[in-house]
């Protein structure tokens, strides 16, 4: 099938509104590796007959970064000129496959005059495959060990931990769980601003740390459901030498490429 | 009893209540010199939060066996309080086990109850203190924590003992008694259901030895147990009281959620042309952020008053775990150390702070501290009583960018990505919509 990207200006144009607007994200949208997750979600999307749009080039950063730096001005900033974006086009749900985002969106855009029904990727997955709309084909990874390392910002600060597990039982596969996991997860080490600054001095990288850790259950996939701990894993996969036996996805590349998409 | 002790009694039982009074003014003054928030909205979820996770202890269950001992001793703590109600007033009115006559059969079963969770919190603090003192818990060891090293390990170890100490005193006291009930000295409501089984030790001493025993750990138990009161207003076992307002006032937003500044936002808004000036004075913004403890909010002071050090969040902490300087039980230290020295100070200086020339940033906690956070909520996951470090050290790096504009290279480098390009990396805003290329 074709896939179609339609921006919110097309649809604005042409008089029409999208189910859902796809918050894409900075990584989504310039991360070479990250892009592919976009990618796989756009195909699942067409795929299953969603009506969303994107909103291209007039998408800019929600500010999380900042904010967690402590630059609240920069932030502030960003959000209030994202949220004229989105109440222009009157924008009532959001999906974003970045839990920052996701966060930044949800909980501290409403303070801001923002307000949106936000969900993240994988609860959008998970209730189109509960609602029987997306299928998943279990083939390539039936009864294969897949762990799920759990992101910050998804699950301790917003209490999701069940939907990429269940998507990742919908797939058929051996679902492995660390031992730090759920609301004990431990953090690839990315958040807070990390990302873009070298740790402190210490005896070892965080991502290190995790991804012993996410080997030790013996998995060859390592399913993730962010950008930046699918930066911090597949590092740490790669700091371990592990990078042809292990292999590091996005929740919807797993959908995806199950599907054969 | 003669009336000296009875006067005895009540001097010095009013000397504790002013001590612990004046105690209790100063800790509020300085939770006081924090910033105002308002946390009372939805009353009905904050007490069903205060029941469970201080009245029933609903986290510390995440680690059962511990969850187990920490309930005896709290449970030893509530309950045997209302035996110490019968011996406060036997006290006063020079009676001895006033509330015996008055309960008949069931009194000696009430005691015998009060004795089991006597024997329990004995057997539970000394595997604290045997488990404290040989290493086996990292996160309680000075060797891996500096901030646990010189008072933090006195004070644990001298609460630990403390409580053994008058547990020992209370069924000391019950054999004693129980052996000069049997012969006929005082009026027979026992033996009890664990104190008898020390009957054996002291039933070779006489009479006048006995009631020496009995009436020496009497004042020994209750002069400890006064005592103990005022040491918990000055310790980290202050966690005892604090638990139960610092649950309720806890925060009920999701966790991610940082508090917004609406001074930022009203600039903000006025230079994307989006709010004309309405002519108004600007309201004294005050410091961005913050440098000292009087710039966070009274709760996050709260906090610090509430912690018992047991260190869960620092060893959750992924930088923590990794080697890096920050340890959230530091962060929570260091600011009630903050606040003890100001509160020393206004004591010294007739209720006004004089100037020390100190401050929270910098003098306690260290930026490299702050910069090592990853902002992953475990440590605010891990707190048994819902401390909130994370949100000390945000607005501690919020002061350090605003005000001071001192952040590391690299940040600078992606504040001005986003200023320019919107994005955190170097790209060019118009190249952001060119992954759809990539979808067929």
């Amino acid at each position: 099938m074709e896939y179609k990207v339609p921006t919110m200006a097309d649809l604005t144009a042409a008089g029409e509104t999208p189910e859902v607007l796809f918050w894409v994200g900075c990584a989504g949208s310039f991360d070479d590796r990250y892009k592919r997750v976009t990618v796989a979600f756009v195909r699942i999307l067409n795929q299953v007959g969603i009506k969303f749009a994107v909103l291209g080039t007039e998408e800019s950063c929600t500010g999380d970064p900042a904010r967690r730096a402590g630059n609240e001005f920069l932030f502030q900033m960003q959000a209030v000129a994202n949220i004229e974006v989105l109440n222009m086009y009157g924008v009532k749900k959001i999906v974003t496959a970045c839990p920052h985002c996701f966060n930044t969106l949800k909980n501290e855009y409403p303070d801001l005059g923002g307000n949106y029904e936000v969900i993240h990727h994988s609860t959008f997955l998970q209730q189109l495959i509960d609602d029987g709309r997306l299928k998943v084909q279990g083939g390539a990874f039936k009864g294969r060990k897949i762990t799920y390392h759990d992101s910050c910002y998804l699950g301790r600060a917003n209490d999701v931990y069940e939907a990429p597990r269940a998507i990742i039982t919908a797939l058929d596969a051996d679902l492995t769980e660390m031992k730090r996991s759920r609301k004990n997860g431990l953090c690839c080490g990315a958040g807070g601003g990390q990302m873009f600054k070298e740790p402190e001095p210490g005896k070892k990288d965080v991502n290190v740390e995790r991804i012993e850790e996410a080997l030790g259950t013996g998995a060859e996939t390592v399913a993730v459901a962010c950008p930046f701990c699918m930066v911090m894993m597949t590092d740490g996969v790669k700091n371990k030498e592990k990078e042809d036996t292990v292999k590091v996805f996005d929740l919807a590349e797993l959908v995806a490429s199950a599907n054969g998409w | 009893m003669p009336v000296v002790q009875q006067v005895l009694f009540a001097l010095v039982l009013g000397f504790v209540g002013w001590t612990m009074f004046r105690r209790i003014s100063v800790i509020k003054k300085t939770i006081a010199l924090g910033k105002p928030e308002d946390l009372t909205d939805r009353p009905g979820e904050r007490l069903s939060t205060m029941l469970r996770i201080a009245f029933g202890q609903k986290k510390m269950f995440d680690r059962p066996v511990v969850g187990v001992l920490h309930f005896l001793v709290y449970a030893g703590f509530l309950l045997i309080n209302l035996e110490v109600l019968e011996i406060v007033l036997d006290g006063l009115f020079g009676t001895h086990r006033l509330l015996a006559p008055l309960l008949g059969g069931f009194y000696p079963i009430l005691i015998g109850f009060f004795e089991l969770l006597a024997l329990g919190v004995l057997v539970a603090c000394s595997i604290f203190l045997i488990r404290r003192n040989t290493g086996s818990v990292p996160r309680l060891s000075p060797a891996r924590h500096r901030e646990l090293n010189g008072w933090p390990v006195k004070d644990a170890n001298t609460i630990l003992v403390i409580e053994i100490v008058l547990m020992i005193a209370i069924l000391s006291m019950n054999a004693a008694d129980s052996l000069l009930q049997e012969r006929g000295e005082l009026a027979a409501t026992g033996p009890y259901l664990v104190s008898r089984w020390l009957m054996p030790l002291f039933s070779g001493l006489g009479d006048g030895a006995l009631h020496a025993i009995e009436r020496g750990a009497w004042w020994f138990h209750i002069l400890g147990i006064f005592a103990f009161a005022v040491y918990v207003t000055y310790s980290k076992h202050l966690h005892i009281f604090l638990a139960f307002p610092n649950t309720y006032f806890t925060r009920l937003k999701p966790k991610g959620e940082m508090e917004n500044m609406p001074a930022v936002t009203k600039e903000v808004k006025l230079m994307l042309g989006l709010q004309t000036d309405s002519g108004e004075a600007p309201a004294e913004p005050g410091r961005f952020g913050a440098k000292d403890v009087m710039d966070l909010s009274w709760k996050n002071l709260m906090d610090a008053y509430s912690c018992t050090e047991c260190g869960r969040c620092t060893a959750s902490c992924p930088a923590n775990i990794t080697g890096k300087k920050l340890s959230p039980r530091k962060i929570m230290m260091d600011t009630r150390d903050r606040l003890e020295d100001l509160g020393r100070n206004m004591l010294a200086n007739g209720g006004e702070i004089k100037d020390d020339g100190k401050f929270l940033l910098g003098d306690y906690i260290t930026a490299e501290e702050l910069r090592a956070c990853t902002t992953c909520q475990a440590c605010v996951e891990a707190c048994p009583v819902l401390i909130n470090p994370l949100d000390i050290i945000l607005q501690l790096r919020r002061y350090q960018v605003m005000e001071e504009s001192d952040a590391p290279a690299s940040w600078n480098s992606m504040f001005q990505n986003l200023e320019n390009n919107q994005a955190p990396w170097k790209f060019s805003p118009g190249d952001r919509f060119n992954w759809a290329e990539k979808v067929n």
